[in-house]
């Protein structure tokens, strides 16, 4: 057994957090920073937690993930990094020369109290900065909130560019969230083909699923552009893709230059996407093309083909708030019964939200917001599931336990295709529903007997 | 074959080399770089001086990890039976979960905590407030969970700043508990300049906590311990099994699929066999001053060298018997590696290699690579120490700066009861004049040819210079270095997880060494850079019956 000491016998624990379900903030800001295009992240603190956040990243994409950090030392942990930071800038303009750094801090100079609005000034005082250049920052305490925040907060970051002209542009911003490359570019395409312009952002979409073509392009073509992100407060409209990860920078850019916001669930599964589709009709006052209604009926005769197979199957679920929310929803909506949802992530809200959405399923539901994976293996062995989803730690789980098991989530280390293949929209929908029948029937292929062995399902 | 469309054979002064990977840098980085790029003149003992173990520069992107990643992911993380628990926010022991491909064989019921993280994931008010009540909470949930023989706790960077007094909490917790033993690390991630730091740190609350406990002597004729060798990939196995074969014991490795008890026992073997030089030298010292053990360098990396190095295992014993056994596993050994290495030859010999590794895996690999008939054009280590590059004879000449000044050198002395010189002083003279060199590392320049390039701390923008300019036809670094370096046509392989590879160590590792290179450089997908209409940019065209 992997996870041998894992007792079934739940005890209550105030300090030890065992196989989290989160990781921390930095590594957030550094992934979103990686949608804008010409952008180096920076990481302002010690050299090692850059180094982290681009193994995992690069792990997970198995893409280069390149990044900076100010390698504080002991002195610089003493007296401030300032000093770091300024040579940083002028190193990263000069080696690299990328259109903007985008600086996010560590538990190391939030401890310390760094300021970065202060230090940027006096590089702009000192002229560190080109002109044309931009240094943008978020402050990313590791020690609060999550991974899940840190993202949000470079977001907002981003959203701190946008210098409206007074003349607006007749676009939509869309704030995808945390999501893959694939799914920033599936809802592309969804909003091309019902016809509405958008500024996406951030986009990792051609820069985390780049091609191999014996070139090496530290900046790739993605990202969105800074031109793009300066003309936000122009757009007509924001709709924000998930709580926890997108409506800080919506609502920022509704306060602050009146672009008006609406807070979505991320697309995944069936309702989400309707939802989401239809904010977007609204918004930009254009009717949903024939196609999209097609797709959408694709994934409803998927899930009427093969209903039998998803019927009462109990799921445990690992995931980020806004991600486990929509595929919560999802999963009732096809009859599953998604039993135990754990995040590492904090916010009473989430709890709440999954007690609604699984309120009329029958039996009991284990929900935990800043829960972990040991928590939620436990839950399992007291009461056995049908299916994990989760990111790539699940595999531990799933084996002790003998659980199929679908790999969806941060970090996916151990498989392919999330960086290709999207989860959202009517198409993603159809994907999830292929990737969990895929390893339900496998299952059944494995167990049963020959007597019962079948050709046809 | 794919790599032989590619210009081959480019020219290249190592003078211009050096000069072009400078060109770019603000005048201050230059100067500093400068002194980290060498020019390889191949003396030994004479070696001009090249800086090594200095600070990154802030902006310019390393390849360097931290001290914590030093000690809690490098020399603690591979062991097994100790409860490893971070106190910091989540983010230090997530990232350090399951990452660095250590293998462990517990059996069906040994004890195995390496698939757990440990966290105490420290919030806001911790901060604020102090941690020290929240750590030895967690330390108590973790021990009435679990009842380890053992819990460490790793210091991250804001448990420093705030000044919990973590080993006065874990001596307390020691005591309260009695049969678990609780220590503490002091490796906060701003300490030091790179994983180096915190190796000495990990390595110096082992020999200090748990060295020693046990004096239980096991059984075994010819026992040793492993130093320095981590279980990557699996590494370790195949070295345990060569010397199983060899009628060697290993009482210890540090610290690969290691166990608390492997580390209690480590004074109890007669012999320290060191591996990776850098990561734990100062233990093999500590151990020979305090218990009286001897070291020598090995180097289980390559076929030559393993053999190299059991034949040095077994004359130090001086045992005819042994040294009939080792002759003879080298024998039966040999033939299949050999074979393999001929065949894989006729594609790979005068191909060029470039490492940039650790601090000795840069070193050691050449040798499997001069193995398949390639040649090492430029080679160096993320975070060495002169000595790793010039020879131990520098050691007496280091420097202490600010940085290596804040990192402990334990004071050691010969144990009252236990200090048992292992060989007289005759002894030890007579193995010397025969040519046997305890304590010895000559370091990496003697081994490489004059003209070839040493780079210390290489960075992501050198690395991608180099290969432009060189072209070298594998480059093996890290998971950060690897697409980039692919992106451009250029096979990579990681040497300090092995990708998903391994074991490389020893006679059956050379064999899935040579099997692995080959596949990289000879692999069909680097033709596939270009479309054939990028190939060929003629617009008109006739058809075929035309």
């Amino acid at each position: 057994m992997l996870l041998r000491h894992t007792p079934k016998e739940i005890t209550e624990r105030k300090a030890l957090t065992i196989n989290p379900a989160k990781t921390c903030q930095p590594i957030g800001a550094m992934y979103a920073a990686l949608g804008i295009h010409g952008c180096l992240p920076h990481s302002h603190g010690s050299q090692g937690c850059c180094a982290y956040h681009r193994s995992a990243l690069t792990r997970h994409y198995k893409e280069p993930v390149s990044a900076s950090t100010s390698s504080f030392t002991e002195g610089a942990s003493v007296f401030g990094g300032s000093a770091n930071m300024m040579q940083a800038i002028n190193n990263i303009f000069t080696v690299y020369g990328p259109e903007v750094i985008a600086v996010h801090t560590t538990c190391l100079s939030e401890t310390i109290g760094d300021d970065l609005p202060q230090i940027k000034k006096k590089a702009l005082a000192e002229g560190k900065i080109p002109k044309g250049k931009y240094v943008i920052s978020a402050s990313t305490p590791s020690y609060a909130g999550s991974h899940v925040t840190g993202f949000s907060n470079m977001v907002t970051a981003m959203a701190g560019m946008a210098e409206p002209t007074g003349k607006k542009n007749g676009k939509v911003n869309i704030i995808p969230g945390w999501v893959e490359p694939s799914d920033m570019e599936e809802i592309k395409r969804l909003t091309n083909m019902v016809g509405v312009k958008t500024i996406l952002f951030p986009d990792t979409s051609g820069v985390l699923n780049g091609p191999l073509s014996g070139e090496y392009k530290m900046f790739p073509e993605g990202g969105t552009t800074v031109a793009e992100l300066k003309s936000t407060g122009d757009s007509i409209g924001t709709l924000a893709l998930g709580e926890w990860c997108s409506a800080d920078a919506a609502r920022y850019l509704d306060k602050e230059h009146k672009v008006p916001c609406q807070v979505l669930d991320m697309p995944f599964g069936l309702q989400a996407t309707d939802r989401f589709i239809d904010a977007l009709r609204m918004v930009a006052g254009v009717n949903v093309p024939d196609e999209i209604a097609l797709e959408r009926g694709q994934l409803v005769d998927m899930i009427s083909d093969m209903h039998q197979y998803f019927y009462k199957k109990k799921v445990a679920l690992v995931g980020d708030p806004d991600q486990l929310i929509a595929m919560t929803e999802f999963l009732v909506s096809i009859d599953m019964c998604p039993v135990h949802i754990v995040t590492g992530t904090p916010g009473k809200k989430f709890e709440k939200r999954i007690k609604e959405i699984t309120k009329d399923m029958g039996g009991k539901v284990n929900v935990k917001a800043k829960g972990d994976m040991f928590l939620l293996h436990q839950w399992i062995k007291n009461e056995p599931v049908d299916l994990i989803i989760g990111n790539t730690y699940c595999k531990y789980i799933a084996r002790d336990e003998d659980l199929p098991f679908v790999r969806w989530g941060f970090p996916i280390l151990d498989r392919q295709g999330h960086q290709y293949f999207p989860t959202v929209g009517y198409k993603g929908g159809l994907r999830l529903l292929e990737k969990i029948l895929g390893v339900l029937m496998d299952r059944q292929d494995r167990d049963a007997s020959e007597s019962k062995f079948e050709l046809v399902f | 074959m794919a790599t032989a469309t590619k210009k081959k054979m480019v020219q290249w002064d190592p003078a211009d080399v050096k000069a072009e990977l400078l060109k770019k840098y603000p005048p201050k980085v230059a100067r500093k770089r400068a002194k980290q790029i060498m020019i390889n003149e191949a003396l030994e003992n004479t070696t001009p001086e090249i800086t090594a173990n200095v600070r990154t520069t802030p902006g310019i992107i390393t390849m360097r990890g931290c001290t914590y990643a030093g000690c809690k992911g490098v020399i603690m993380g591979p062991t097994r039976d100790i409860v490893n628990l971070v106190h910091g926010p989540i983010g230090c022991s997530f990232y350090a979960w399951l990452t660095r491909r250590n293998q462990t064989d517990p059996g069906p019921d040994g004890e195995n905590y390496i698939n757990y993280c440990f966290s105490t994931d420290m919030q806001e008010q911790d901060i604020i407030f102090g941690g020290e009540k929240k750590l030895t909470a967690a330390i108590q949930e973790a021990y009435d969970l679990f009842h380890p023989k053992s819990i460490a706790v790793f210091a991250t960077c804001p448990v420093g700043l705030i000044g919990d007094d973590i080993h006065t909490v874990a001596a307390r917790m020691k005591e309260k508990f009695g049969d678990c033993n609780v220590y503490a690390f002091s490796c906060e991630g701003y300490k030091g300049v790179s994983q180096s730091a915190g190796h000495h740190i990990a390595n110096n609350q082992v020999f200090r906590h748990i060295v020693g406990e046990n004096d239980e002597v096991k059984p075994g004729k010819f026992k040793i311990n492993l130093l320095g060798e981590y279980n990557i990939g699996g590494d370790g196995f195949e070295i345990d099994r060569i010397f199983k074969k060899c009628g060697i014991t290993c009482i210890s490795t540090f610290s690969g699929n290691a166990t608390y008890d492997q580390f209690a026992s480590a004074h109890t073997a007669d012999l320290n066999a060191v591996m990776c030089h850098r990561s734990i030298n100062y233990v093999a010292d500590m151990l020979e001053t305090k218990y009286g053990i001897p070291w020598i360098k090995v180097n289980f990396i390559g076929a030559e060298s393993t053999a190299k190095s059991l034949r040095k295992i077994a004359e130090y014993f001086g045992d005819k018997k042994l040294i009939a056994t080792v002759e003879k596993v080298i024998a039966e050994e040999m033939p299949e590696v050999e074979a393999i290495a001929a065949e894989v030859r006729t594609r790979t010999a005068g191909k060029t290699a470039m490492m940039f590794v650790g601090a000795s895996r840069a070193h050691h690999y050449q040798g499997l690579f001069n193995e398949m008939g390639m040649k090492t054009i430029a080679a160096g280590y993320e975070f060495a120490h002169r000595d790793d590059y010039e020879g131990r004879q520098v050691i007496p000449d280091l420097k202490l700066d600010a940085d290596s000044r804040n990192i402990e050198e334990l004071e050691v002395e010969a144990d009252a009861t236990r200090f048992k010189p292992r060989k007289t002083i005759k002894e030890i003279e007579a193995l010397e004049k025969a040519g046997y060199k305890f304590k010895h590392y000559a370091g990496i320049i003697p081994d490489m040819d004059k003209g070839t390039l040493i780079i210390d701390d290489l960075n992501q923008y050198e690395a991608e210079k180099l290969v432009e300019i060189m072209k070298p036809d594998i480059f093996c670094a890290g998971i950060k270095e690897k697409f980039s370096i692919q992106k451009t046509g250029v096979p990579m392989k990681q040497l300090h997880s092995y990708d998903s590879g391994g074991p490389y160590a020893g006679f059956k590792g050379a064999i899935n060494f040579y099997q692995e290179i080959d596949r990289l450089v000879g692999s069909k997908v680097w033709s596939y850079m270009k479309a054939p209409w990028q190939k060929d940019l003629q617009l008109s065209a006739s058809y075929n019956w035309e």
